[in-house]
């Protein structure tokens, strides 16, 4: 399968200076070296805590926050250095979700128009033709044609999540970066834009990044899966085996913390250790040493390296556990 | 379930756009008595500049020797001044530089600082922080004494005038639009737009200036009350535009210099200003009020 | 907070060379010769040339302002092109009258806003808060040239309680006081009225807060919180306003001072206007920038005295 899109040694960095006289900087490693590909037609999920890196992630690929450093291949063409014309061509490829449906959309904007204007800005289609698509987008993500006219603080947040979905549409993009696209949503409500996302992904072909801190989400929807801690992805494979059977400890963590639908298992609910650390201070060698409960002297020197799991298409850990 | 879903009716299909904040806010105003007596009271001095040629009883200009400092009354009905000017005719005509002065200069104020404002808190960092230093100079500086050394160095006319007032309002209407710029810039819809491939440009004019006009709106009504007061000032301190020319600050001025015995020459422009002033202030209020979230409790 | 003062005052230091940058910049981009304007359009070329001499013009622009730079830092702002003599004696001369005048206003302003404000809060939309809220309009509507013609007619013709000029004899308080009282409620009426509107907000909001509810709770009587607790909090809004006014009252004063005809900088300034005295606009602008300058210091300073979150940025 040959892969959408590649990421290599991707880095973010956030540099603030505080203080006075002498003003301190200080730098938070958001994303540190992280490294994935994305096959065709494939869903693949990055998963961690908040503050994990997986929104910068998401964000540094489309170049709405500007990477420090790595590769970002789409189809073979670098996203980080393309500019003028030929980055406004690879945008329309990939195109966002993103996690709150009530700051996603201009209030001053009617839904028409909103999907009107980038088929206009694309040179997809214009006037009767472009409404007639964008009344035809509306349907396909179950909302009725009469919401074209109408603004968005008319509907509810599930209903701007679809209006959200249709505009990434419109641009008739390949790749969708789905950034929780579903935690701000009640419950009853996340089921169906799930449901849509897969819809949409089955019928139209699309590849998905899906960056969620819900595991059961990502179970449900994703083929593989990434885990980010601190900036740092510690394991990575087939959402079944990852999720099922970690190798790295805070995969682990992660699966034991995340609620059980048996009521007889409830009782076994580890603790969960610790806090995470600031990635503007990071701990050294394994980021996940000061958590780790199968801790050993050399995590606290040494930063893990990339280990295959066992097995053809398993994936990989960084954990010295299984070095 | 909300709008959307049960709209399927060809009636609801063409229903009209929602109204946007700022005719929100007016019809939020128009329910405020003081909001619609300042209104009644701006609608009738606009009237009466508008209307100054055909409603004013004598010419503005004309100097009559014989009927020199009269009391108001008879053929003047608010008196004559020490030319023998009937008042009513000058105020009437006043009434346009007052306004027409005025409203100019806020109207490059809001153009020149509203994208200042914008663009610099849209581009952000350095090139923001070095512009609101400069905004924050400029805003150190009291309307009227900055507007006085203008005029004072380019020399008193109209076009100066404007310019120097403008220049006063300047650095409040770019702060004013940068503080609403800088937290829509983080809105997840202005990434979207640069996702979808929007230009900066586009973005800016498109989605982001269409969001902030009522705050600048409200602003520029306040600012007008401002105006009004500087343009009087400089033309009492005789920086205004050049006699002839009835203005209500050189007639208050004129007036001020016969006190003594005619009190009415000073105290009727006096008043017109301040009845201005008032009513612009009382829209502006009932305005910001309505627009204001973090007033819209009281 | 002796660390946080001497880090207020590094602040003021790029912003007072903006201003004097900007000074230098607005009297240098102004159209025409200043020496002809000075001379008047008949002056020989001699005399116009020598006048640039003596004034510095005929030297390279940044020579001219490290010069102007280095001469305001040491108050030297050279001399009147009208009396010859140096402008920080002719201001030093009037400064007192200004500053009497601007302190006084502004005195008047605070203990008449803030009480006012506090009593309209307490009584919310009711009578008094009505009142107060129409009559803080009217004040802040008031043209200060306006409200001081008014005056002068009312409380020094028609009544004769006050002279109507106002140049006092600085070595006599009586005299000092009595011909300062009516042009300084002229010039505070306006602030009077803004100190009105914003204590009124500004204890509204405070009193809205929950640890005012938390100290009513307590058993802590209502004049106490409404004092310490509501007004403490109340006071960082206030500040701000009378600092950002003091600004403003500086600039009213030159009206001010017209129609009162008292000595100041305001009566400095027109004159300087009139005679096209050029090197006194230029040192009134510095001083009346500098004098800004060191106001927004002293607010930003009582914030740090009034706010211990403010030291802590």
């Amino acid at each position: 399968m040959s892969a959408v899109l590649e990421v290599d040694g991707l880095r973010k960095h956030f540099v603030t200076r505080k203080g006075f006289p002498r003003p301190k900087t200080v730098t938070v490693r958001a994303v540190e070296d992280v490294s994935f590909r994305i096959a065709e037609g494939e869903a693949f999920g990055l998963v961690g805590e908040s503050g994990c890196g997986k929104s910068t992630v998401a964000r540094a690929l489309l170049r709405l926050t500007e990477p420090d450093a790595g590769r970002v291949l789409y189809r073979g063409e670098d996203l980080r250095t393309a500019s003028g014309a030929a980055l406004k061509a690879l945008r329309r490829r990939m195109q966002i979700v993103f996690q709150d449906p009530y700051s996603s959309l201009d209030p001053r904007q009617s839904i028409g128009s909103a999907l009107v204007e980038p088929m206009r800005v694309h040179g997809i289609a214009e006037g009767a033709a472009a409404r007639r698509r964008a009344a035809a987008l509306l349907e396909e993500v179950g909302l009725p044609p009469a919401a074209l006219d109408r603004f968005p603080h008319e509907f509810s947040g599930g209903q701007r999540q679809r209006i959200g979905i249709a505009r990434a549409l419109t641009v008739e993009p390949e790749l969708i970066v789905a950034d929780e696209p579903v935690s701000a949503l009640d419950v009853s409500v996340q089921a169906q834009v799930l449901l849509l996302l897969k819809e949409l992904r089955q019928r139209r072909g699309l590849s998905f990044l899906f960056v969620s801190h819900d595991l059961s989400v990502v179970r449900w929807f994703c083929d593989r899966v990434a885990v980010m801690y601190l900036g740092r992805i510690v394991e990575e494979g087939p959402a079944g085996r990852v999720l099922a059977d970690p190798m790295h400890p805070y995969a682990r963590m992660l699966r034991d913390a995340s609620p059980v639908p048996d009521p007889a298992r409830r009782a076994e609910l580890p603790r969960i250790l610790g806090e995470i650390p600031s990635a503007a201070n990071p701990p050294s060698g394994c980021p996940f040493h000061p958590r780790c409960v199968h801790a050993m002297e050399v995590c606290a020197r040494i930063l893990p390296a990339w280990t295959p799991a066992p097995g053809e298409g398993q994936g990989g850990v960084a954990c010295h556990l299984h070095g | 379930m909300s709008a959307a879903s049960d709209s399927r009716t060809p009636a609801e299909a063409v229903a009209p756009p929602p109204p946007a904040a700022w005719k929100r806010a007016l019809a939020k105003a128009r329910s405020n008595p003081t909001t619609m007596v300042g209104a009644l009271i701006c609608l009738a001095i606009l009237l009466g500049a508008v209307l100054a040629p055909w409603i004013a009883p004598h010419d503005p200009a004309e100097q009559n020797i014989l009927d020199r400092l009269l009391p108001p009354g008879g053929d003047y009905p608010l008196g004559t001044d020490q030319f023998g000017r009937d008042i009513l005719s000058r105020l009437l005509w006043g009434a346009r530089i007052s306004l027409s002065v005025s409203l100019s200069a806020i109207a490059i104020a809001m153009v020149i600082g509203g994208a200042i404002g914008m663009v610099s808190g849209y581009i952000g960092g350095r090139f923001d922080l070095i512009t609101m230093q400069v905004m924050d100079v400029l805003l150190s500086f009291p309307s009227l004494i900055l507007g006085l050394i203008v005029v004072a160095l380019l020399g008193p006319d109209l076009v100066n005038l404007i310019v120097a007032i403008a220049l006063t309002a300047i650095a409040p209407f770019a702060r004013i639009a940068r503080a609403p710029t800088l937290a829509l810039k983080e809105r997840a819809f202005v990434e979207a737009g640069r996702a979808l491939g929007f230009s900066h440009t586009r973005i800016l004019f498109r989605h982001i200036l269409p969001n902030i006009t009522s705050e600048v709106m409200v602003m520029a009504t306040l600012w007008l009350a401002t105006a009004v007061r500087v343009e009087a000032s400089l033309s009492f301190i005789g920086l205004g535009v050049k006699p002839p020319t009835p203005t209500w600050g050189g007639m208050t001025r004129d007036g001020f210099e016969n006190i003594l015995d005619s009190a009415w020459l000073a105290t009727l422009p006096g008043l017109a200003i301040l009845l201005l002033v008032l009513g612009l202030n009382m829209v502006g209020d009932g305005l910001r009020d309505a627009t204001d979230p973090k007033l819209r409790n009281e | 907070m002796v660390f946080f003062f001497v880090r207020r005052l590094l602040a003021a230091v790029p912003t007072l060379l903006a201003v004097l940058t900007l000074v230098f910049v607005i009297v240098r981009i102004v159209p025409g010769d200043p020496a002809l304007v000075i001379l008047g359009d008949q002056a020989t070329p001699e005399a116009a040339a020598a006048l640039r001499a003596r004034l510095g013009l005929d030297r390279p622009l940044w020579e001219q302002y490290l010069s102007f730079l280095g001469n305001a830092l040491t108050g030297d702002f050279g001399n009147s092109l009208v009396t010859g003599r140096p402008i920080l004696a002719e201001v030093g001369a009037v400064l007192p009258h200004t500053i009497d005048l601007t302190v006084a206003a502004m005195l008047f302003g605070v203990i008449i806003g803030v009480p006012v404000g506090i009593w309209a809060a307490l009584h919310r939309n009711r009578a008094i808060d009505v009142a107060a809220r129409i009559l803080s309009l009217f004040g802040l509507s008031f043209p200060v040239f306006v409200s001081g013609i008014f005056a002068l007619l009312l409380f020094s013709l028609h009544w004769r309680l006050f002279p109507v000029i106002g140049s006092a004899n600085l070595d006599d308080p009586a005299d000092r006081l009595h011909k300062l009282v009516l042009p300084a409620v002229t010039l505070g009426l306006v602030m009077a009225a803004y100190i009105t509107r914003v204590t009124r907000s500004a204890m509204l909001a405070s009193l809205s807060e929950d640890y005012i509810r938390t100290a009513r709770a307590k058993g802590v009587p209502w004049r106490r919180v409404v004092w310490v607790h509501g007004l403490r909090n109340a006071s960082l809004p206030i500040v701000t306003v009378v600092g950002l006014y003091v600004g403003i009252l500086l600039g009213n004063s030159v009206l001010t001072e017209i129609v009162f005809n008292r000595p100041g900088l305001g009566k400095i300034i027109v004159g300087a206007l009139n005679q096209r005295d050029y090197t006194m606009l230029q040192g009134l602008m510095v001083i009346y920038c500098f004098l800004i300058v060191v106001v927004n210091a002293v607010t930003d300073l009582l914030y740090g005295v009034l706010d211990p979150r403010v030291q802590a940025t």
